[in-house]
């Protein structure tokens, strides 16, 4: 997978970048669009976009969880530890844990506009507070992943532009397949709310 | 007599052995993983987002099955 700079400690695990990082930026993309379809369920009451909202935050969850379990194995190589108190693992931990919180939620309704109506403010909710948590608090204090603690703009990455030829594809290859497949559930999903 | 000069003699040479072995070991744990420049930690990443992809798709694959079943009745 091409060139890359030769890295102290790090050695030819900044691979990952490839595959750790798209994790997170798809994760973003699919809150991003689940927030949407909130927003627009609360704008027209229409269930089918309630659909589309829970779905993209499970596929989210799912990136969410491999991002995490990726990291950690990265770490416990690089850092040392597979958990290191840094801010913004913790912080993507709690927002992992609003999201649980999220589909727990929307199990404890019956009624289904009541569901969605709550599920989704509570979506906005979540989402407001997940960006700050894991792209605002590292940037405000300091973190070991590179491009935090201050601005990016100025900060050194590992990554050079060789390797961005790489990871740019890689990160838009990921939000397709993340779309892709939160369109399959989608489709599951009114398949079966069609039979009932 | 010259059995036990013998003796003495390969216990010199282990421990010139055990020597050199501590001399080549290096403070880093020799795990596989940080073996070969670390590119095992990039194969563990894949596999392990492989395996994850997987199980999402075993996953859905039984709703499917599940709505199949609702569907023929």
């Amino acid at each position: 997978m091409g060139t890359v700079p030769r890295r102290a400690i790090l050695n030819e695990s900044i691979r990952n970048v490839y595959f750790h990082v798209p994790m997170w930026f798809a994760m973003s993309a699919m809150l991003i669009a689940s927030l949407y379809n909130a927003v627009r369920y609360l704008r027209s009451n229409n269930l089918k976009y309630d659909t589309k909202s829970v779905e993209f935050t499970n596929v989210a969850i799912l990136l969410g969880i491999l991002g995490c379990a990726t990291g950690s194995i990265w770490a416990n190589f690089t850092w040392g530890d597979p958990w290191p108190n840094d801010p913004k693992l913790n912080g993507a931990a709690i927002g992992m844990l609003m999201y649980f919180a999220y589909l727990i939620l929307r199990g404890s309704f019956e009624d289904e506009q009541r569901r969605a109506r709550i599920s989704a403010v509570y979506n906005i909710l979540a989402f407001s507070v997940f960006i700050p948590l894991i792209f605002i608090l590292p940037r405000l204090t300091d973190s070991l992943h590179p491009g935090n603690g201050g601005n990016p703009a100025f900060s050194n990455y590992d990554m050079d532009n060789q390797m961005r030829r790489v990871f740019y594809p890689a990160v838009i290859g990921w939000m397709l397949l993340g779309t892709w497949i939160a369109t399959l559930r989608i489709r599951i999903r009114n398949l079966s709310l069609n039979s009932d | 007599m010259k059995k036990i000069f013998f003796l003495l003699l390969n216990l010199l040479i282990s421990v010139n052995l055990f020597a050199q072995q501590t001399v080549s070991q290096e403070v880093t744990m020799a795990d596989q993983l940080r073996a070969d420049g670390k590119i095992w930690v990039v194969v563990a990443v894949i596999s392990v987002i492989f395996a994850g992809i997987i199980a999402f798709l075993i996953s859905m694959d039984r709703k499917v099955s599940k709505l199949e079943k609702q569907l023929k009745k």
